[in-house]
């Protein structure tokens, strides 16, 4: 074929794909779209929006802690406050953010055109939005939970939270559990089903790896939340006695559900950035990862280490001592993983010639900053340490080293980093060094002072102290450090709106990574990849032949993917994706109506059960034509890919 | 230079660690010594892995690089660099572990027979503790206020009536939550008499902020006198004045919610106060115990404690004088 | 068309949820009441009149609202009238034959707690601010499980 012939050859191709993944517009269009890229980024915007409300909380909560007997909130705000600031930290951002940078980054890493199950992709993105926004319609009409993001009862029960402020936080719990079980489930399936060929299990990327670990830690943790907020939300409105001691019930079933939920949730939000931060050490190296193996072993053994630590939470119940000592020694064990990576990490800068641009400076920072944190996490691993600093504190300075440090500052330094191939445009350098300084300083300043006031004995969760205590001067420094925090955020959303607008040209690969995102445009085209690529390496940009093998058979006339299998990624079957449609944003529509109805009424279940009917039924009907699922579209690809 | 900000770090840490009337550093009993020992064990070690760990990254950062960087025998080098600080680790943990395991024994076992048992009962947002004896008709009820033998084992009952809570000495013994419907046991002991403060350490409603208590350890002769004192019958009125408080008590709202023993008045709805004049401070340490706070406190204890059950009360003002001068008598 | 909506739900929302959650702490005492009956739509009212109910000793004669010494309180019968004023005076004034008069035993605020409370036991309230099931014994249906019935005023004011 004549180069002329293949040049018009490739313009039709790209063409036709351009027709095929177009993303759809208009009004309508909005609410129908379902390429991974697009719900990523509202994923991630919408995380953030929620970042800066919870933010906001807590610059009102250390206002009102920088002096003593202070009267800027009263006790009644201050306990909404603290509690929804928890709530959205944890489950309206850390989550979600983390996940999204999966549903954007992972179908983009393995070489394939969407994530798996795209219409299971959007309705988990509305559900999610309409839990966040059930949650500040209710903290906005006096209805804001406060009784804690981990809410004991008795104190959440009926008897001792009148109204609906705790179904509320037990609702926002259905609801952000739901959609990050679908995204778990969508990114087990895209990572072992739909990588390039040639990626094998030993080929993959650390970040995909990561994405890998935390999905099935998500699967494996929610059920128990679910099921202690269901207990809860029966117990409050049809009169179980779940929680009720004098009818068969346990205060303590209570904890123990939630923090077999709690304990691997933070490591849910920890996994990803460690996934992000050898992503970028490898590129700001320059070289390979240094000791690729053992850094994925840690990812899978943090994974599983980390269910067996919910116990460190209740040290104070008065459990026997014997079996405390077994959660002693998980919680001393899960800090090996995280260490082996840590001295990986290190050996890697060492050795590498490293670029000293933002999202390297962050992970500096997050070294600097998480390892702090995960010593503080050795120390309150010990029975009788944790005695005195149990719900002071110094549980407050340790995890917020560690979510802070382990998590927002890889997940910025993720931001500065792939914000070019999101976008198109850098972001701005300078003014991301400012950034990590701002934000690093302030960091210390706001939360260092904490370790103190804690062994000074300060507990948690009081929305004042009195002045006799000694509390005082680090409160008002921890109050003054806030102040960087808020301009570091300001700093970020400043940053990001103007590069959005006139940051400059990215091109392909600005930072010369090696993972496949980086060898197609910024931002990618709406089909991820003109021609699906073969992966040869573990660092698929590093390690490609002159002429690299691309996979052709694909149809680019429908919305068809190729899958592979599990541990070699050799190709097994082409698949095809299903069409936007509107019938996820229904079901959302209907399944937030049902939750917020049940809040009110058991008859919710008979009210919503036909438009929950009818929204699945309309999601899955067989679409003949636009999707055909004949043996004659499932084609078996011979042996070797074409070249 | 980073040597010296770590020292003074820890010289500061350490100054600020060691004051204090709640501090978990400042240890006066048998088993916060041994958890105070065991914390300086572990900020001493966690502390040396710190900085040792911080020292690695900065060389790793500053280093000048060198072409034989990329080499082979490098990278199995620095593979075996890694391999030593993670067996370290391993060894570290094991050691930190072994250590906490040994101090956690300790707590649990009593130091001397003849323990002295107090039940400590949380309610929202005060504190009821009752000391036990083998007359039910001896029994000490002593609201906020937890007076304790010096050198003597004390065993409490931890109890509530409500919801969680967390009994908590800092300078004697670590926490234990009251959780309603089970029964747990600490024990703690404090050596030198002295005066320390405790606080409900979980989360427990609206004025968890303000459910605080005095712990008063005595000689142990001045704990039996004062254990006899409390078993007697309220002080009767000292002047005309308190006569008239204490029948605008009788015959008002308080005698609704609170007991005086030796009176009419037995509700246990709130703090029993037949003794409540000899009392360092009211409101579960949220105030002193003085006439103007007292005044204060039954006027609106809302302005104090929003939240709180004590209602705002209505009285007169001479009344209200009344009513202060017969509570301030009840010693 | 959709904007006014949106503004009407939010509208309704807030003005259902504000009475519902408001925590009045730092009511004064001795003041009139301007509103009579101020707790009727207040969860935290109606739950505090729980608490007082047992805390007071009604249940000592009214058990948990099936009576005993004293009459049932969740039936339909209302000797001295359904409305929460007609409650409050009750508990205020005492009536014949045996029910004391509580007026400055209790603060006005909490009989008006009391009161709410009362007419809870007959589901008698707002099914969002009914209380659930307490956390004892089950002695009785959770208000918010107990279906309002008709009331019938049968004795004098």
């Amino acid at each position: 074929m004549s180069a002329a012939a293949a040049r018009d050859e490739a313009e039709r191709e790209r063409r036709a794909l351009e027709r095929t993944w177009a993303v759809p517009g208009g009004f309508l269009g909005w609410f129908k779209v379902s390429d991974h890229r697009t719900i990523g980024k509202r994923y991630i915007v919408t995380a953030f929006v929620f970042f800066i409300l919870a933010g906001i909380q807590a610059a009102l909560m250390r206002l009102q802690l920088a002096i003593p007997e202070n009267t800027v909130l009263g006790p009644d705000r201050y306990n909404q406050l603290f509690t929804v600031h928890g709530m959205t930290m944890m489950f309206l951002f850390a989550v979600p953010v983390m996940e999204a940078m999966g549903i954007y980054l992972v179908p983009l890493m393995i070489g394939t055109r969407n994530i798996a199950f795209p219409r299971l992709n959007s309705y988990s993105y509305y559900v999610y939005l309409f839990g966040g926004i059930m949650l500040y319609a209710a903290l906005f009409t006096n209805t804001g939970p406060d009784t804690g993001w981990f809410s004991y009862v008795p104190l959440a029960g009926p008897d001792f939270s009148p109204g609906k402020r705790v179904d509320m936080f037990a609702q926002l719990i259905t609801f952000t559990e739901v959609a990050a079980l679908a995204v778990a489930v969508e990114l087990v399936v895209t990572i072992f089903k739909l990588r390039a060929p040639g990626m094998s299990l030993n080929r993959m990327p650390l970040f995909v790896w990561a994405m890998l670990a935390t999905a099935f830690m998500v699967i494996f943790a929610m059920p128990a939340v679910v099921s202690s907020s269901t207990f809860l939300l029966l117990d409050r409105l049809v009169g179980t006695h779940f929680y009720n001691p004098a009818e068969g019930g346990d205060a303590l079933l209570w904890q123990h559900l939630f923090w077999f939920f709690g304990h691997p949730e933070v490591y849910i939000i920890f996994v990803p950035a460690l996934g992000i931060v050898s992503s970028i050490i490898v590129t700001f190296t320059q070289r390979p990862a240094f000791g690729y193996t053992a850094l994925v072993l840690a990812l899978i053994a943090t994974g599983f280490v980390s269910f067996s630590l919910w116990v460190h939470h209740m040290f104070a119940t008065g459990l026997p001592l014997l079996g405390l000592s077994f959660f002693t020694a998980a919680s001393m064990i899960i800090a090996i993983p995280s260490g082996v990576q840590i001295f990986c990490w290190i050996a890697a800068l060492w050795r590498g010639r490293p670029r000293f641009q933002t999202p390297l400076l962050f992970v500096v920072g997050f070294i600097v900053i998480f390892v702090l944190g995960g010593l503080s996490g050795v120390t309150l691993a010990s029975v009788p340490l944790d005695l005195q600093v149990h719900d002071t504190y110094y549980v407050v300075a340790h995890f917020h080293y560690v979510l802070i440090g382990g998590a927002v500052f890889p997940l910025i330094g993720g931001i500065y980093y792939w914000f070019p191939k999101m976008t198109g445009r850098l972001l701005n350098e300078p003014l991301g060094r400012w950034n990590f300084w701002t934000l690093f300083v302030g960091f210390n300043i706001t939360f260092f002072p904490m370790h103190i006031v804690g062994l000074q004995g300060m507990p948690r969760r009081v929305y004042t102290y009195p002045a006799n205590m000694g509390w005082t001067t680090s409160n008002l420094i921890s109050t003054f450090g806030a102040l960087f925090l808020v301009a570091g955020g300001v700093m970020l959303i400043a940053n990001v709106i103007r590069s959005a607008r006139s940051g400059a040209l990215a091109g392909d690969n600005p930072w010369g990574a090696d993972t496949l995102e980086w060898s197609t445009s910024s931002p990618p085209p709406v089909y991820n990849f003109l021609e699906l690529p073969v992966v040869e390496g573990r660092h698929a940009l590093w390690e490609r032949s002159a002429d690299p093998p691309v996979v052709t058979g694909v149809r680019s006339d429908k919305r068809e993917v190729l899958v592979t299998d599990v541990m070699d990624a050799e190709p097994v079957h082409l698949s095809d994706m299903p069409i936007p449609t509107i019938w996820p944003f229904i079901s959302a529509v209907v399944t937030a109506g049902f939750f917020v109805t049940s809040i009110f009424t058991p008859w919710a279940l008979v009210y919503w059960a036909v438009p929950i009917f009818v929204a699945l039924t309309g999601w899955f009907w067989p679409k003949q034509g636009e999707e055909g699922d004949t043996l004659e579209d499932k084609q078996a690809i011979p042996a070797e890919s074409a070249a | 230079m980073i040597i010296r900000s770590l020292t003074l770090l820890v010289l500061a840490v350490v100054a600020i660690g060691c004051s204090g009337l709640q501090a978990p550093l400042n240890p006066a009993g048998p088993s916060a010594r041994s958890i105070a020992w065991l914390t300086w064990t572990f900020f001493t070690i966690c502390g040396v892995v710190y900085a040792v760990t911080l020292s690695a990254l900065i060389w790793a950062v500053m280093r000048r690089r060198r072409d034989e960087d990329d080499s082979p025998r490098t990278s199995r080098r620095l593979g075996t660099v890694v391999g030593a600080a993670t067996a370290v680790t391993v060894m570290t943990l094991v050691v930190l572990t072994i250590s906490s395991i040994v101090a956690g024994r300790g707590l649990t076992t009593p130091s001397g027979a003849g323990a002295v048992v107090i039940d400590a009962i949380g309610h929202q947002w005060w504190w009821e503790f009752n000391y036990q004896d083998v007359a039910p008709s001896d029994w000490v009820n002593s609201p906020n206020e937890l007076h304790l033998p010096a050198g003597v084992p004390v065993v409490i009952r931890a109890l509530s009536r409500d919801v969680i809570h967390s009994f908590w000495v800092p300078n004697l013994q670590g926490k234990r939550d009251l959780i309603p419907g089970i029964l747990t046991y600490l024990w703690l002991q404090a050596d030198q008499p002295g005066e320390y403060r405790g606080q409900c350490a979980e989360f427990c409603g609206p004025q968890h902020a303000h459910m605080a208590f005095r712990v008063v350890v005595q000689p142990v002769g001045e704990f039996q006198e004062w254990l006899r004192q409390q078993r007697q019958s309220a002080a009767s009125p000292a002047s005309a004045e308190a006569q008239h408080g204490q029948d605008v008590f009788m015959q008002s709202t308080c005698r609704t919610c609170h007991t005086i023993r030796g009176t009419e008045a037995g509700s246990r709805v709130g703090p029993e106060l037949t003794h409540v004049g000899s009392r360092r401070s009211i409101a579960a340490e949220a105030l002193p115990n003085d006439r103007t706070s007292l005044t204060t406190w039954i006027r609106n204890a809302q302005l104090v404690k929003p939240g709180s059950r004590m209602p705002p009360n209505p009285l007169s003002e001479t009344d209200l004088k009344a009513v202060v001068a017969y509570i301030q008598g009840l010693r | 068309m959709i904007r006014a909506l949106i503004v009407l739900l939010c509208v309704t929302l807030a003005a259902s949820a504000c009475d519902r959650e408001k925590r009045p702490f730092a009511q004064p005492a001795n003041t009139t009441v301007e509103k009579p009956d101020p707790y009727r739509d207040n969860a935290y009212g109606i739950s505090e009149g729980k608490r007082l109910f047992t805390q007071y000793n009604c249940s000592g004669c009214h058990a948990n609202g099936g009576g005993g010494i004293g009459p049932a309180l969740m039936d339909d019968e209302w000797r001295y009238g359904y409305e929460a004023a007609d409650v409050f005076a009750t508990i205020a004034g005492g009536r014949p034959n045996g029910m004391p008069a509580f007026r400055d035993k209790v603060t006005e605020d909490q009989m008006w707690q009391l009161a709410a409370y009362v007419l809870s036991m007959s589901g008698q309230a707002r099914l969002d601010v009914l209380p659930g099931r307490s956390d004892h014994l089950r002695s009785r249906t959770a208000e918010n499980l107990t279906p309002a019935t008709d009331r019938r005023q049968t004795g004098h004011k």
